[in-house]
Order: structure tokens, then C-alpha cells, then sequence
């Protein structure tokens, strides 16, 4: 009887883990066969480094569409990196118990803002500011990069402040035993020590702002030109697959599986970046 | 410039209270802006109307009816199966290259933005399967979408459940199905129930992939194979095609206020569940 | 030392409820889901229309749809965006009973069953202070093309012209395309946005901006732009003095019968078509129809 239950729980448990491994596995291989045919159509790199996208003459290439995101994310990485890390620093080292217990449900709130509402802030606040008072139609990479640097805060700071409590007691108490200020022991000491666990969480930070479309939609502009200021409007790959998915049909649908295929291919070598970051511990 | 110590102290305890003082801010400017803005508008009638006229009168109840039932649908699928398939690789595998690319492709898999999960579920479910734009569609889809996330936290917090546990068990004559339902499972349920509410947060906050696999029709649905708008989608068409500003800030102001229910409620049942069984 | 940690740890494994817990709360779950689905069966064959595509058309449909639900309360009809390709597609390939349509069909879309329900003026639009209050043809496929680019050399203030389209595959903007731009592409510089309303609300924000949209969307938070001194009303796109308009269309793989049929009747209906005047829009058995 015994013996039973475990052969069964153990065929059920396969099974389970079967079914969601194919279906996983479904999803990669329709993405694939969506959009190979389009690229060996149009060519590897005419595809990637093409200059030009539009559709109803034909022409594919999505280089204006991975400049858009490269510098989107840049942009978020340099306006929501420093702050993130300084405010897990602020509450490891600096907050008073009262304050980190206000501040730290705070940031889980943020993280709990859909990115729709983010996208529609951001163009009734950020869009027109940056159109007043630096110029330009105030859709920009800027925009897209503040909100976007907004929105990967919560990421990096919970992962990062899990890096920095989990370091031995030691380390500090070392350090202050010779001399250091807090300052110094943060910087040369409980950094570089959580050095893994905080590149790891900027690039999770990092893979959240690639794929993130719909609040991008609302505050980049969309053109498919090649930006040429940090003022001008731009299209990223999530966002050139969100505004014209629902429209397409044939070869311009494949076209933006394809770029699906790319998106895909960018998150496995941050991921496989990530992994050799913190095996590195 | 050389800065003292002290000097550097000072400066950086100021960088450091202004970043944390900053976040606030920006918290509090979004947040304060939406629930000002839509908590007037939710009433009564807000909550048990179903919109009217595009969504310019009448409330918002189908679609408060269809964000739960999307949401439900897809957790109730994704979590058996996630967390069984966790399971599955933590327990009765061994670590070898297979689990690893298993992980790595549920780990990349977490990052493909939700819009070609859209994509997938519209052309595979409402398509192909013929399920038509219904919450089935929708479900299934966002089910699909938050597997992968499932699959990794809840294998995360297995394998963190201390060796020794497993080793007492089998020493004390455990069979493997006792071994993981009544050492395992209790110990990590804290860390799968984190990737469960992760995943449910998830779902009620996606608009692209429900746009294109629930619908956006405005009835109540009446069954799962009904046709719906959720609250994001809601607030999304409200907003943009500027059909009411009023109704669209209610919509967030509720959605985030929902959201922020479904954390705490998920917290405290989790915390409860563990401290009794301690 | 070691015998009480296993003592502990014994008693623990033995004692934990929370397995058998959660199994009962998964238990009784599974079940609702199980009997949901099964009432949800029961239900499937509502019977119900689904009509999908334009987003354009969208808002109309809904007011029609909801009208109509009122005088026939047995009847269901769920109205769908995706934009007019995919209403096409979707009426193609019945997984939609109509397919909404904001531009006239493609030759190889030409196989379908169609019908126009209204027509629909397209209109240029500029921010209220824009001081410019008429255009030629020709000056806006210039300023789309970016020929012009700046509005100085139209007339107006000196600044740069913020351009603003809709995204590739919208009907509005293949009406556009074929009645304005004629040979000329739009720049690829060209601000994309993916709604009438989105282009709407950018236009009345920025004083530089130029778009188009929907004549009936028109409101008093932009300015529409004379065509040659013609001024964009609804009139004027009757009695054909103003040209830009576009025909909304229902399709569908073959004509329309039973249910459909019905729904299809009231919206050529004289009841039917008054919601579509009074939202704005032109019926095509007034003035000049196309």
C-alpha cells in the first residue's frame, strides 16, 4: 500500500512537471516557428541591423528598434541604479527602525502600481515637463527612461537590502573595531562584500525595464526613426510588438514574432550574465 | 580634493537620507495623485454598475467581476503546476545539466515581456483552440505567463529548506511523498507563497496579453467562456481614448487599493498558516 | 545533543497540519472551479454575437450594441477592438460574427461580404493657439513627409512641427495615407500613437503638434484645420466640399443571417442610424454617400 502511493506520487509528479515544461517549451517553439521564416526571408542581418521599419513597403529591420531600447534602458539604469542602492544602504545602515518600517511597505507599494498607471503619470506629468523646459514634443527616450528608472526602484532595492542584511555581523564590527566611519565601512567594506547580490539585482532591475510595454507606449514617442538626442521619441523592441501586434497580419506579424525571438535571446544572455555574476560568490 | 573621513561621512549621509527622501516623493506623487483623483469616484454605484455609454456613465462592476475571474482562473492553474513541477525537479531529480537548463529556460522564460504572451494566447487559445476572447482564454494565458515565475521561486524555496530536515525524515522511516508534504512543503510554503503572490499581482496588473485574449467587452460575464475587460485594460481605454477622465482615475484608484488588499490579505493568511502549524 | 534535535525535529514533522491545511483549501478550490465549469458549460451556448476590429468604429458599436441589448433583452453582443486588420481577419475566419473596419478593404480582402454603416470625417487638427487656421492638401503631405518643418515657413510661430500618426495597420491611417499623402511616405520620424484619443490629447497638450482623427472626435480642446479654406464639418463632408472621409464598414465571410442579421437591421435602421448622427457621424443614406 505504502509502496503505491509513493510510485503514484511520484508518476503524478512527473506528470505535473511535464505538462508545464511542454507548454513552456510550446511557447519557445511558436515564437520560433513565427518568426524564423521571416528572418531567413529578409536575412539575418538585414533584420537586426536594418535601418528601416515599415511594414506596408516591406521593409524589416529593427536597429532603430534595439537603439530605442538600449538607450531607454541605459537611461533607467543610470537614473534608478544609484538611487536604488543608496536607499537599501539607507535602510540597512541609516533608517531608524520606525522610519524603515514606513519606508519599506512604501517601496512594496510601488512595486504594486500596474505599469498602465505608471505610462498615463508619466505622460500627464513628465511628458509635458520635459516638453516646457528642455523642448522637444516632451515624448522622449528621457521620459521614458525616468519612468521606467521609477519603475525598476522596488526591484533593485528589495534584492539589493537582502544582500547587504545577509553579510556576516563581522565585517562591520570589524571594520568599526579599526576606526573606520560608517561611511568608509559601507564603501570599502559591506559593498564590495554584496557585490554579487547587487549586480545581480540591477540586472534583474535591467531585464524588468526591456520587457516592460505598455507605460513605455505612453511616454516614448513611438517613432521609428533612429533617435538622435535623448529629447527625440523612439520605439523599443517591447513597444514596437505592443503597437502594432493587434493590427497585423502575414509577413508583418512574423516580423514582430521575430522581434519576440530577439527579445528572447537578449533576456537569455543577461540572465546567463546574472548567473555567472553571483556563481562567481 | 582630498575629503576627510568626516567630510565624506557627512556628504554621503546626505546622499543617502536624499535618495530614500526621494523615493517618497515619487511614491507619494503618484500614488496621492490617483486615490485624490479616483477615490471620489468610487461609491456604491461605482462598484455594482456595469459601465455605460463606452464607460462614461454607470460604473465599473464586469470589470472588477472579470479582473477576479482572469486572476483566478490563471493562479488556479499556474500554482499546482508550478509548484508540482518544482517539486518535481528539486526532489526527484538530480542536479545534472538537464535541471539547469530547465531553470535557466524558466528564468528567461520570466523575462519574455507579457505582450508575447498576448500574441501566443490570442493566436493558440482564442484561435486555434477556439475558446474565442473569453476569461478560459484569458486565464489560460496569464496562467502560462506567470508558470515560469512560479516554477522559480517555489523551486528556490525548496531547495533552501534545510538537508537536514530531509535527512531526519527518511532517517525516521519517511517515504518520499511523506517527506515532502510534511517536512518540505510546510518549511518553503513561505517562499512559494511569495512567487504565488508575485504571480497574482502580476495578473491583475496585465493589460497587453488580456486585451488580446479576454476581450474587452463591457457586460458582466457569466461564465468562463464569457468575453471581459479587466480593471487595467478598463483604465487603459478610458484613459487613452479620453472617453472619461473621472471613471479612468476611479478604475486606478480601486485597482491599486485591490492590488494592495490582495498583498496584505495573501501576507497575513501565509503567516498564519506557518505560525499554527508551528 | 544530536538525540534532542531529532526528538524536536520528529515532533515537528509529525505534527504539521499545515500540509493537510492547504490539501483541503486546494480540495475545495479545485471543486468551485470544477462546478463553475460545469454551469459554465451549460451556458456556452448563449448564442451571442461577436463583433470585432476597428477601434475607431469600437465606441460606436458599443453605444449601438447597448441600445440594442435594451429593446431585446434576450439578445447578447460583445464588441471587440484589435484594430481593423484583425476585424477582418477575425470575420474571415469566424471567430468574429462581424468584423469592424475603419477603411475600405484591401483587394485581397475584397472576397468578404460588407456593408457601410456610416461614414466618418477625418480631420487634420492643430493646437488652439496655433494661430494657422487652413491648409491645402499638398502643404500637409509636405509637412508629414517633413518637407516643412518648421511652422514658420507656413505662416505661423517659429518651431518646429511636432508630427503625430497612428501606428502602421490602422484603418485611420491608411484613410489617411490614400487621401493625403498620395505618393509621399510619412517621415519615419513621425510621432506614433495608437489611439484617436492618445492623438487627441497630445494635440491639445503641445502647441507645436499636428495630428489626425476622427471628425466626430472632434472637441473644443483642439482646433480642426480648413481644407482650403473648407471648414471640416459635417456638412461639408455631405455635400462633398470637404473630401476627407473615410466609410466605416461591418464585414463579415458571408451575409449575414439570423441573429446577426437582426443586430445588422437595426444599425441600418433610421433608429439606429440616429445614434450614429447624433455621435458625430455621417449616414451614408444622407447627402452624397461615396
Amino acid at each position: 500500500m505504502k509502496i503505491n502511493k509513493e510510485k503514484i506520487s511520484g508518476i503524478v509528479f512527473l506528470l505535473i512537471a511535464l505538462s508545464a515544461l511542454s507548454v513552456l517549451a510550446l511557447i519557445t517553439v511558436f515564437i520560433f516557428i513565427k518568426g524564423v521564416p521571416i528572418i531567413n526571408k529578409v536575412g539575418f542581418f538585414n533584420f537586426v541591423f536594418g535601418m528601416v521599419w515599415d511594414p506596408s513597403h516591406g521593409a524589416y529591420g529593427i536597429f532603430p528598434m534595439i537603439i530605442g531600447s538600449v538607450s531607454v534602458t541605459l537611461g533607467a539604469a543610470v537614473l534608478g541604479v544609484p538611487v536604488a542602492i543608496c536607499c537599501s544602504i539607507f535602510l540597512t545602515e541609516y533608517a531608524p527602525a520606525a522610519l524603515s518600517n514606513i519606508v519599506r511597505p512604501a517601496i512594496q507599494l510601488l512595486a504594486a502600481i500596474p505599469s498602465v498607471v505608471y505610462g498615463f503619470w508619466g505622460l500627464l506629468f513628465v511628458v509635458p515637463a520635459i516638453r516646457t523646459y528642455l523642448g522637444g514634443p516632451g515624448l522622449s527616450i528621457l521620459a521614458g527612461s525616468i519612468i521606467l528608472g521609477i519603475m525598476i526602484l522596488p526591484t533593485i532595492i528589495s534584492i539589493s537590502e537582502v544582500s547587504l542584511l545577509s553579510l556576516p555581523r563581522q565585517y562591520k564590527e570589524g571594520a568599526y573595531a579599526l576606526g573606520l566611519t560608517q561611511w568608509q565601512t559601507i564603501r570599502s567594506v559591506q559593498l564590495p562584500a554584496a557585490k554579487s547580490g547587487i549586480v545581480a539585482a540591477i540586472i534583474l532591475g535591467i531585464g524588468r525595464a526591456i520587457g516592460e510595454t505598455m507605460a513605455v507606449i505612453m511616454v516614448l514617442g513611438n517613432a521609428v526613426a533612429i533617435p538622435q538626442s535623448i529629447l527625440d521619441p523612439a520605439r523599443t523592441l517591447t513597444t514596437n510588438i505592443g503597437i502594432e501586434m493587434g493590427y497585423a497580419s502575414g509577413e508583418h506579424q512574423q516580423a514582430l514574432f521575430a522581434t519576440g525571438i530577439v527579445l528572447l535571446v537578449i533576456v537569455m544572455i543577461l540572465n546567463a550574465f546574472a548567473q555567472y555574476v553571483t556563481r562567481r560568490k | 580634493m582630498k575629503m576627510s573621513s568626516r567630510m565624506a561621512q557627512r556628504v554621503a549621509k546626505i546622499f543617502i537620507w536624499a535618495s530614500a527622501l526621494l523615493v517618497i516623493v515619487i511614491l507619494l506623487a503618484i500614488i496621492l495623485f490617483i486615490l485624490i483623483k479616483g477615490v471620489p469616484e468610487i461609491s456604491w454605484q461605482f462598484l455594482t454598475e456595469i459601465p455605460r455609454n463606452m464607460g462614461r456613465d454607470g460604473g465599473i462592476s464586469s470589470t472588477i467581476v472579470g479582473t477576479l475571474l482572469v486572476t483566478a482562473v490563471a493562479v488556479i492553474i499556474a500554482t499546482p503546476f508550478g509548484v508540482g513541477t518544482a517539486f518535481y525537479l528539486t526532489e526527484y531529480t538530480r542536479e545534472g545539466k538537464i535541471t539547469r537548463i530547465i531553470r535557466f529556460s524558466a528564468e528567461s522564460l520570466s523575462g519574455i515581456p507579457s505582450i508575447v504572451y498576448g500574441l501566443f494566447g490570442f493566436i493558440f487559445f482564442v484561435m486555434y483552440l477556439k475558446l474565442g476572447w473569453s476569461i478560459l482564454s484569458g486565464g489560460l494565458t496569464l496562467a502560462v505567463m506567470i508558470l515560469p515565475t512560479i516554477i522559480r521561486t517555489s523551486e528556490e524555496a525548496i531547495r533552501t529548506v534545510s538537508y537536514q530536515f530531509r535527512e531526519v525524515s527518511y532517517s525516521l522511516g519517511g517515504t518520499k511523498w511523506q517527506t515532502i508534504t510534511r517536512a518540505v512543503f510546510p518549511s518553503a510554503i513561505r517562499g512559494i507563497a511569495v512567487g504565488v503572490i508575485l504571480g497574482i499581482g502580476r495578473c491583475v496588473a496585465e493589460t497587453a496579453a488580456v486585451i488580446l485574449t479576454a476581450g474587452s467587452a463591457l457586460r458582466m460575464p457569466v461564465s468562463i467562456f464569457s468575453p471581459t475587460r479587466t480593471m487595467a485594460e478598463h483604465f487603459y481605454i478610458l484613459a487613452r481614448e479620453g472617453i472619461s477622465m473621472e471613471k479612468a482615475y476611479g478604475t486606478a484608484a480601486l485597482l491599486i487599493i485591490l492590488i494592495f488588499i490582495i498583498n496584505v490579505v495573501a501576507n497575513t493568511l501565509v503567516n498564519r498558516f506557518v505560525a499554527k502549524g508551528r | 545533543m544530536l538525540r534532542f534535535k531529532v526528538k524536536n525535529m520528529k515532533f515537528e514533522i509529525i505534527n504539521c497540519r499545515p500540509a493537510r491545511r492547504i490539501g483541503t483549501a486546494a480540495g475545495i478550490v479545485v471543486l468551485v472551479l470544477a462546478l463553475s465549469l460545469l454551469s459554465a458549460c451549460s451556458n456556452r451556448n448563449e448564442a451571442g454575437i461577436i463583433v470585432a476590429g476597428s477601434t475607431s468604429v469600437q465606441p460606436y458599436a458599443e453605444v449601438l450594441a447597448e441600445e440594442y441589448m435594451i429593446l431585446h433583452p434576450d439578445a447578447v453582443i460583445d464588441i471587440q477592438g484589435g484594430g481593423s486588420s484583425a476585424g477582418i481577419m477575425a470575420a474571415q475566419s469566424g471567430t468574429s460574427n462581424l468584423g469592424m473596419s475603419s477603411r475600405v478593404l484591401k483587394d485581397e480582402e475584397k472576397s468578404l461580404w460588407y456593408v457601410e454603416i456610416a461614414r466618418d470625417g477625418l480631420a487634420v487638427i492643430t493646437n488652439p493657439a496655433n494661430p494657422i487656421q487652413s491648409l491645402t492638401l499638398d502643404q500637409i503631405s509636405d509637412i508629414y513627409s517633413a518637407k516643412i518643418t518648421d511652422w514658420s515657413q507656413l505662416g505661423g510661430t517659429k518651431a518646429k512641427i511636432h508630427i503625430i500618426t497612428r501606428e502602421d495597420g490602422s484603418g485611420t491611417r491608411d484613410a489617411f495615407v490614400n487621401l493625403v499623402m498620395g505618393e509621399s511616405n510619412i517621415t519615419p520620424r513621425a510621432i506614433v500613437q495608437d489611439s484617436n484619443g492618445a492623438v487627441r490629447q497630445l494635440v491639445a497638450d503641445d502647441p507645436n503638434a499636428i495630428g489626425y482623427i476622427s471628425l466626430g472626435l472632434v472637441d473644443e480642446t483642439v482646433q480642426a484645420l480648413q481644407l482650403d479654406g473648407v471648414e471640416a464639418t459635417r456638412d461639408n463632408v455631405m455635400n462633398g466640399s470637404y473630401n476627407l472621409s473615410r466609410p466605416f464598414l461591418f464585414v463579415a465571410q458571408v451575409e449575414p443571417t439570423g441573429q446577426t442579421r437582426e443586430f445588422l437591421d437595426y444599425v441600418l435602421s433610421e433608429e439606429g442610424q440616429q445614434i450614429l448622427i447624433n455621435e458625430g457621424l455621417i449616414s451614408p443614406s444622407e447627402g452624397t454617400g461615396k
